[in-house]
C-alpha cells in the first residue's frame, strides 16, 4: 500500500510522502517525550522536522530537473464511494515543489528564529511549559500546509486546507487566556475563534465548488477535472462559473480578501513568528496556490477572472489604506499582507500565474522578514520594559504600540537594518525582490484590466507610504517611551534567520528576471501561460521582452514619492510622546475611517454576529424551549392530556359509566335484598326447615314426575 | 328373613324422629344427637339394601358416613364448647347473629 | 445447544448471562459487580468480533444477510412469526458499536455509579440486549419485541440514576417512544397479516404493496424512526433525557438508541416502501436541512454543556437522515458511516463532559474556562473530540459529513442543490458552537469553578475509557477504505431496486 510505484519514474519521488511525515514525526516526537528534552531539545527536533521536510523538497527539484513533467505518488485509498474515488496522493510538479519550498523554506527559517524568540516570550508571559506547545503547533501548521501544496486532489488540499485553518487557530489562541497586553481575558481566544469561523465560511465555498467537481467531472482530482474542463465548458457555461465563484469564497476565507479578510488583522495576537510564518508567508497564500493550481478553470470564464482580479485589486487598495491608518507594528504588517495579497489574487485572477506565484515567493521572503524584524522590535521593547525600575512594571505596556517607539536604530541597529531592507522590498524599490514582482503584476494589470492597473497602482503608493511612516515612526526620531531608550538588540539565533531572509529579499527578483523568465520556465511545465489576444500582444511588442519601462517608471516614481511624503509628515518633525498623528490633523474624518478599519468589523458584529447570536437564543429560548418544550408539549399535549383524562375520570367515567355499570345494579339490589333480608332471621331451624321443605319438594316433583 | 321394608319403615322412622328433633329442639346437643339419628337412619337404610342387593357399595358408604360422623362429633362438640364458653349458652336459637 | 450457538444469538444474549451472574453476587460487593459487568461487555465484543471477522462464517464482499438463524416461533392462524437474526453490511458496524461503546460506557460509571451498582449494571446489560436484539432481528415481529424492549431499562436508567429531573424526562422518554410505536405496530401487523409473513427478506423479496398504501405504511413506520432519531421537530424529549441521564446513560442513548431511529429507516422504510420513500424523500430532506440548521443554531445558545451536545446531535442526525434519503452510494454510506462517528464522537463528548461534572457538579458553560492551562490532557482530548464533531478533515466527522453532503448534492431524489448547499452551511454553523464551547470553557481566563475548584487531570482509567474511542476518530478519518467496504456491497444492493424507481419517478 505505501509507496506503491504507480506513474513515479523519479529518483526521489518516493520520497515526498516525508515532507509530511517529517512534520508529524517532529510533532509525535515533542508531544510524547518533549518534557524530558528541554527547550533547546524541543526547539532544535522541530526546526530539524523542518529541515527535513526541506531537504526532501530539494531533492525534489533534483529528480524535476531530470523529470520536469512531475509524478504523482499515492500512499493510500482514503475515500471510495460508487464511483468516487479520493486518494492520499501526492502530487509533484513545478508548482506543488515551489510551494513546498517556500513552505518549508521560510518555515524552517522561523522555526529557528522561534527557538530564540518564545524563550524570551514565554518567560515575559510566566507560562515557560508552554514552549513545548508552541513548537508541537508549529510542526502540526508544516504537516498541515504540505498536504495542502502537495495534494492530488481538490479534497486532499482541503485536508490541508482546514488543517492549517486549525493550526492557525491554535496559534493565534496561543496566549489564550490573555489579550495581546497579556491582562486576563478572553480577546485572543476570541480573535483565534474568529479565524477559524471566518475561514470555515471559505471551507463552505470550497466545499460547493467541490461537490459540483465531483458530480460535473467524475472525479476531484486535479488532471481529472482538468481533462473534463473544456468539455463542460462547452456544453455547461455556468458550471465553471460557479465553482469559480465558490473556489473564489474560499480563496477570499483564507487568503483574506474581502469581504473575508477581517480575521487576519486579529490574528496578531498570535506570537510574532506566527504572524510571520503562517498569516504572512505561507498559510494565506494557499487561496494564490489554489487559484494558480485552478488555472485550467478560471482561464475558461472570462467572467470568473474579472471577478477575482477585481476582488483582488479592490482589497489590495482597501487594506494599504487602513494600514496607513494604525498604530501596532503588526497591525500595519497585517492589513500590508491583506493589500499584498490582494496583488498577488488580482494577479492570478487575470491569468497572470506565474507573476502572482512570483511575488508569492518574494513577498514571503520579505514579508517574514518584516514580521520576524517587527518581532524582534517588540522583544526589544520587552527587554527595555523589563529592565525599567520596578515601579513602573505593572502599568499596562503595549510593546508592539509604534507611539511608544522611536529612535530605535540607536539601540537595535542589527534589526533596523533588517527592517529597511523588507521595507524596501515591500515598497518595491529598485533593485529589490519585491519590485520585480510588483512590476510584473502591473504590467499584467496593464495589458488585461486596465481598472486594476489603477487600483494597484494607488495601492503600491499607499504601500510605500505606511511603510515609510512605520520606518520614521519605529527607528528615526526620540524614543517616546523609556523603553524604547533601553530596548536591546535580539541573540543571533533570532538575527541569522532574518539575515537568510533578507538576503533572500534582495536577491529574490533573480528568480524571474525579465529576459531570463527562470520561474515561468520552471512553471511552465505545471502552469500554461496564457496567450493574449492580438491587440494585447502588438502593445507588448513595445515593452521590451516583458519589462515595460513605463510600468516600471510610473511605479517606482510612485514609491519614491510616497516615501518623501512620509518622510515630510513624519521624518523632518518626528512625533513626540502623545502627539496626535499628522495625518489626522490633514484628515481628520478620512483619517477617523483609516484609523478604525472603516468600521468593518463593527459592521459585522452588527449585521451578522449579533443577529445570529440574536436568532439563536430566539430559536433556543422562545421557539425551542418557551413554545415548543414549555407550551406545546407541557400545557397543550401534557395539560391537554390531563385534562382529557379529568373529563374521562369525571364527566364520563363518574358521571356516565359508573351510573350505568354500578350505582343503577347497586340500587337494585339493595331493594331486592331489603326484601329477602326478612328471609334470613338467623334461626338455625328455620333454615333447616326450608331445607326440609326443599328437599321435599324436589323428591315430591320428582316421585310425581316418574313414570 | 326379614323383608326390607320393615328396616326402611325403622330407618324412615329414625330419620323422621331426627328431623323433628332438629326442627324442634332448642338445645344445641340435642340438635347434634339428632343429627346423628339422622345418619344411622340412613346406615340403617344402607346396609338393609346391601343386603337386598348383594353389593357392598352400601357397607362401604356406611363407613365413610360413620367416618364423616365422628369427624362432625369431633368438630360440632369443640364449637359448642366454644359457643358455650363465649354465649354461657348453647340454645340455638340464641345464636342469631354472625358476631362472636 | 445449537441455537445458542449460532453466532448472532450468542452475541444477542451473552450479556443476559452477565445478568444471571449479577443476580448472584451481593450488592454491597460493587467492585465484584463491576468488574463482573464489565468482564461480561468485554466478553460480547470479543464475540462480535469474533462472529464477523475470525468466524469465517461472515463474508463482507456479500451484500446479503448472513450468519443466519431462522426458527418458528408462533405460527398460529397463519401468523407466521419466527425467531429469524441475520446481519449484513448494514447493520454489521452498527452491532460492532453497540458492543464497543457498552464496556466503554460501563468502564465510565466506575466512580460515577456508587448507588444501586447491582441493579444499574443489570438494567445496562438488558439494554444490550435490547440493542443487539433491534440491530439483528429481521423479522417484524421480533424487532417490535426488541425496539420496545429497549425502554425499560432506560426509562430505569434515567428514572434512577438520572439528574433532579429525571422522572419527567424519563416518562416523557418513554412516552414519546411508545407514541411513535404504536403507529409502527399497526403498519407491522397489516404487513404481516396481508402478506402472509412478518419476515423482512420475504416482505422485500414478495413487493407489490400498492403505492397509496406504502405511502401509510411509510409514514406509520417513520412516525416511530422519526421520534427515535429524533428529526426535527420531534426532538423535544432528547435535551430532557440527555439532561436527566447518567453518563454512561447518555453516551448509550447518543451512541447507539438514535442509531436505531436511522437504521429502522435504512432496514424498513427503503427497502420495504421504495416507491413511498422517493416521494418522500424531499420532504424527509427538508426535514433534515431544517434539523442541521436549526439544532446548530440552538445549540450555540445554551448555557448547559450537555444540553448543547444533546442539541448538536439533532444537528448530525439531521445529517444522516439527508445522506440516506439522497438513495445514492455517497448519501447511504455516508450516512452509515456517519451514524458511527456521530456514536464515537458524542459519545466521547458525553465522557468528557461527565468526567468534568463528577468533579465540579455543575455543566454551566460559563463558570468554566481557563480548563485547558489546569488540565492539559483533558483539554486536548476535548479539542480531537470536539474536532472530529464539528467534521475536521483528517478526523472520522469529515469523512462522513462530505460524502452526505457530495450525496444530497448530486442526489436524483432530490433533485435539487439546495438541501445540500443549505446543510453545507451547517458545517459553519457546527464550527461555531463547537469552538464557542471550547474557548468558553477550556481558553480564557479562569472562570469561576476554575479558580475557586481544585480540579484534577483525567486518571488513567478516563484515559483508556477514552483511548479507543480517539483511535477510531483517527482511523475512521484517515484510512476509512475498511469500514467503505464493509457496507459497499449490501448499500449497493439495498439501491438496486431505487434505480428503476427514481428512473419512473424522473
Amino acid at each position: 500500500m505505501f509507496f506503491s510505484e504507480t506513474s513515479t519514474s523519479g529518483l526521489f519521488f518516493n520520497l515526498v510522502p516525508w515532507i509530511v511525515f517529517a512534520p508529524v514525526v517532529g510533532l509525535l516526537i515533542n508531544l510524547i517525550i518533549g518534557s524530558k528534552l528541554g527547550e533547546k531539545g524541543v526547539g532544535a527536533i522541530a526546526s530539524l522536522a523542518s529541515g527535513s521536510a526541506f531537504v526532501v523538497a530539494i531533492l525534489q527539484i533534483i529528480s524535476l530537473n531530470a523529470h520536469p513533467e512531475g509524478a504523482v505518488v499515492k500512499v493510500a485509498e482514503w475515500i471510495h464511494i460508487g464511483n468516487l474515488a479520493i486518494d492520499w496522493t501526492f502530487r509533484i510538479d513545478t508548482l506543488s515543489v515551489t510551494m513546498m519550498m517556500v513552505v518549508s523554506g521560510v518555515g524552517t527559517l522561523i522555526h529557528i528564529y522561534a527557538i530564540g524568540y518564545m524563550h524570551e516570550d514565554v518567560r515575559f508571559k510566566h507560562d515557560e511549559g508552554r514552549y513545548r506547545r508552541f513548537f508541537i503547533f508549529l510542526n502540526l501548521f508544516i504537516a498541515a500546509m504540505m498536504i495542502l501544496v502537495s495534494g492530488n486532489s481538490y479534497m486532499m488540499l482541503f485536508v490541508g486546507w482546514e488543517g492549517v485553518g486549525l493550526a492557525s487557530f491554535l496559534l493565534i489562541g496561543f496566549w489564550y487566556d490573555m489579550d495581546t497586553l497579556g491582562r486576563p481575558s478572553f480577546a485572543n481566544s476570541n480573535a483565534a475563534k474568529k479565524a477559524f469561523i471566518t475561514n470555515r465560511v471559505g471551507d463552505f465555498g470550497f466545499l460547493l465548488a467541490a461537490m459540483m467537481m465531483f458530480w460535473k467531472f467524475g472525479s476531484t482530482d486535479f488532471d481529472l477535472v482538468f481533462a473534463k474542463v473544456v468539455e463542460v465548458a462547452a456544453h455547461e457555461p455556468w458550471v465553471i462559473l460557479w465553482i469559480t465563484i465558490f473556489l473564489l469564497v474560499g480563496v477570499a476565507g483564507k487568503s483574506a480578501q474581502i469581504p473575508l479578510y477581517v480575521w487576519l488583522p486579529d490574528a496578531m495576537a498570535g506570537p510574532t513568528p506566527v504572524s510571520a510564518l503562517i498569516h504572512a508567508a505561507t498559510m494565506v497564500t494557499a487561496g494564490v496556490y489554489l487559484v494558480t493550481r485552478s488555472a485550467p478553470i478560471y482561464t475558461l470564464s472570462h467572467d470568473a477572472q474579472y471577478i477575482v482580479a477585481t476582488v483582488g485589486a479592490v482589497t489590495a487598495l482597501f487594506a494599504a489604506t487602513i494600514a496607513a491608518g494604525q498604530y501596532d507594528i503588526k497591525k500595519v504588517l497585517a492589513y500590508s499582507t491583506i493589500s499584498q495579497l490582494g496583488f498577488m489574487v488580482a494577479a492570478v485572477g487575470m491569468g497572470a500565474f506565474v507573476a502572482g506565484m512570483f511575488h508569492l515567493i518574494t513577498h514571503a521572503f520579505f514579508k517574514a522578514l518584516l514580521f520576524l524584524s517587527a518581532g524582534s522590535v517588540i522583544l526589544g521593547m520587552e527587554r527595555g520594559h523589563h529592565h525599567l525600575p520596578h515601579g513602573d512594571h505593572h502599568e499596562i505596556f503595549d510593546p508592539g504600540d509604534m507611539r511608544n517607539m522611536g529612535g530605535m536604530r540607536k539601540t537595535m541597529p542589527v534589526t533596523f537594518w533588517l527592517y529597511m531592507i523588507g521595507t524596501l522590498a515591500l515598497a518595491g524599490i529598485f533593485p529589490f525582490a519585491g519590485f520585480w514582482s510588483k512590476d510584473e503584476i502591473l504590467l499584467d494589470a496593464a495589458k488585461v484590466f486596465p481598472h486594476v492597473y489603477y487600483l494597484l497602482a494607488i495601492a503600491a503608493f499607499f504601500t510605500a507610504f505606511y511603510m515609510g511612516r512605520q520606518i520614521w515612526m519605529v527607528f528615526f526620531g526620540e524614543a517616546r517611551h523609556a523603553a524604547a531608550a533601553h530596548a536591546e538588540e535580539s541573540p543571533a539565533v533570532m538575527t541569522v534567520p532574518l539575515m537568510v531572509l533578507a538576503a533572500l529579499s534582495i536577491l529574490g527578483g533573480a528568480l524571474n528576471l525579465p529576459y531570463i523568465h527562470t520561474l515561468t520556465n520552471w512553471l511552465e511545465h505545471t502552469v500554461k501561460v496564457v496567450e493574449h489576444e492580438g491587440e494585447v500582444a502588438a502593445w507588448l511588442e513595445t515593452s521590451l521582452g516583458g519589462l515595460n519601462p513605463w510600468v516600471a517608471l510610473i511605479s517606482t516614481i510612485a514609491a519614491l514619492l510616497a516615501i518623501f511624503i512620509s518622510w515630510l509628515l513624519y521624518g523632518r518633525t518626528p512625533l513626540k510622546a502623545g502627539q496626535i498623528d499628522p495625518l489626522k490633523k490633514m484628515f481628520g474624518p478620512i483619517y477617523y475611517g483609516m484609523e478604525n478599519k472603516w468600521f468593518i468589523d463593527e459592521a459585522y458584529w452588527f449585521v451578522f454576529v449579533d443577529r445570529y447570536v440574536d436568532l439563536a437564543r430566539y430559536l433556543a429560548q422562545t421557539i425551542d424551549w418557551d413554545f415548543w418544550h414549555e407550551w406545546f408539549h407541557n400545557n397543550i399535549i401534557a395539560a391537554g392530556f390531563r385534562g382529557f383524562t379529568r373529563f374521562l375520570a369525571q364527566l364520563v367515567d363518574l358521571g356516565i359509566v359508573d351510573v350505568i355499570i354500578s350505582r343503577w345494579p347497586v340500587a337494585v339490589a339493595q331493594w331486592l335484598s331489603e326484601k329477602l333480608r326478612a328471609l334470613q332471621n338467623g334461626f338455625v331451624r328455620s333454615y333447616a326447615l326450608s331445607v326440609l321443605v326443599g328437599v321435599v319438594a324436589i323428591l315430591g316433583y320428582l316421585l310425581l314426575n316418574m313414570k | 328373613m326379614v323383608p326390607v321394608s320393615y328396616y326402611l319403615v325403622v330407618s324412615v322412622i329414625l330419620f323422621t324422629l331426627g328431623a323433628l328433633g332438629v326442627l324442634i329442639r332448642r338445645n344445641a346437643l340435642v340438635v347434634f344427637m339428632s343429627i346423628e339419628l339422622m345418619l344411622n337412619a340412613a346406615n340403617l337404610a344402607f346396609v338393609a339394601f346391601s343386603r337386598t342387593f348383594n353389593s357392598y357399595d352400601g357397607q362401604l358408604f356406611v363407613f365413610f358416613v360413620m367416618t364423616v360422623a365422628a369427624a362432625e362429633v369431633a368438630v360440632g362438640l369443640a364449637l359448642i364448647v366454644a359457643i358455650f364458653r363465649s354465649k354461657h349458652s348453647i340454645d340455638v336459637d340464641q345464636l342469631s347473629s354472625l358476631k362472636g | 445447544m445449537n441455537f445458542l450457538l449460532q453466532p448472532l444469538t450468542l452475541v444477542t444474549f451473552f450479556p443476559l448471562l452477565g445478568v444471571l451472574a449479577l443476580v448472584f453476587i451481593n450488592g454491597e460487593q460493587k467492585n465484584t459487580i463491576r468488574w463482573t459487568a464489565l468482564g461480561t461487555a468485554l466478553v460480547t465484543f470479543v464475540i462480535s468480533l469474533w462472529a464477523f471477522f475470525f468466524s469465517g462464517q461472515f463474508n463482507p464482499a456479500n451484500g446479503d444477510l448472513q450468519l443466519v438463524a431462522k426458527y418458528d416461533w408462533i405460527m398460529v392462524a397463519g401468523w407466521n412469526i419466527r425467531y429469524y437474526i441475520a446481519a449484513d453490511g448494514l447493520s454489521v458496524m452498527l452491532i460492532l458499536l453497540t458492543t464497543f461503546l457498552t464496556p466503554i460506557a460501563i468502564l465510565s460509571t466506575w466512580k460515577a455509579v456508587e448507588d444501586r451498582v447491582k441493579d444499574f449494571m443489570m438494567f445496562f446489560l438488558m439494554l444490550e440486549v435490547g440493542m443487539l436484539g433491534v440491530f439483528v432481528a429481521q423479522d417484524l415481529f421480533l424487532f417490535y419485541i426488541f425496539w420496545e424492549f429497549t425502554l425499560v431499562p432506560m426509562y430505569f436508567l434515567i428514572g434512577i440514576w438520572g439528574g433532579p429531573n429525571r422522572l419527567y424526562a424519563a416518562v416523557k422518554f418513554f412516552l414519546y417512544t411508545m407514541a411513535g410505536s404504536i403507529l409502527m405496530l399497526l403498519a407491522i401487523l397489516w404487513l404481516g397479516v396481508n402478506q402472509g409473513t412478518f419476515s423482512v427478506p420475504d416482505l422485500v423479496a414478495k413487493g407489490g404493496i400498492p403505492v397509496d398504501i406504502q405511502f401509510w405504511l411509510f409514514w406509520a413506520f417513520t412516525a416511530a424512526f422519526a421520534i427515535k432519531v429524533p428529526m426535527w421537530p420531534l426532538h423535544s424529549w432528547l435535551p430532557d433525557a440527555h439532561v436527566e441521564a447518567p453518563t454512561a446513560g447518555s453516551v448509550i442513548l447518543a451512541g447507539v438508541l438514535l442509531k436505531m431511529g436511522t437504521y429502522g429507516f435504512l432496514r424498513f422504510n427503503l427497502p420495504l416502501f421504495p416507491e413511498a420513500a422517493v416521494a418522500a424523500a424531499p420532504t424527509i430532506a427538508t426535514l433534515a436541512v431544517i434539523g442541521i440548521l436549526y439544532g446548530a443554531a440552538v445549540s450555540y445558545s445554551q448555557k448547559d454543556v450537555k444540553k448543547l451536545v444533546a442539541y448538536s446531535s439533532v444537528s448530525h442526525l439531521g445529517f444522516v437522515m439527508l445522506g440516506m434519503f439522497a438513495l445514492n452510494s455517497q448519501g447511504i454510506q455516508g450516512a452509515i458511516l456517519q451514524m458511527i462517528n456521530h456514536g464515537l464522537s458524542t459519545g466521547a463528548l458525553f465522557l468528557l463532559v461527565g468526567m468534568i461534572y463528577e468533579q465540579t457538579h455543575t455543566r454551566e458553560i460559563k463558570v468554566y474556562g481557563g480548563l485547558w492551562k489546569i488540565t492539559p490532557v483533558f483539554g486536548t482530548l476535548m479539542l480531537i473530540v470536539a474536532l472530529s464533531s464539528m467534521g475536521l478533515p483528517g478526523l472520522n466527522g469529515f469523512v462522513g459529513e462530505f460524502t452526505i453532503l457530495l450525496g444530497a448534492f448530486g442526489s436524483v431524489a432530490y433533485g435539487s442543490y439546495w438541501y445540500a448547499m443549505l446543510s453545507a452551511i451547517g458545517v459553519i454553523l457546527a464550527a461555531i458552537y463547537i469552538l464557542y464551547m471550547f474557548q468558553k470553557m477550556f481558553l480564557g481566563p479562569a472562570g469561576e469553578i476554575t479558580h475557586h475548584h481544585e480540579i484534577k487531570d483525567l486518571n488513567l482509567r478516563e484515559i483508556i475509557t477514552l483511548l479507543p474511542l480517539l483511535v477510531f476518530i483517527f482511523w475512521i478519518g484517515l484510512y476509512p477504505a475498511p469500514f467503505f467496504n464493509l457496507m459497499a456491497p449490501a448499500v449497493e444492493k439495498l439501491l438496486i431496486p431505487f434505480q428503476a424507481v427514481l428512473m419512473a419517478a424522473h
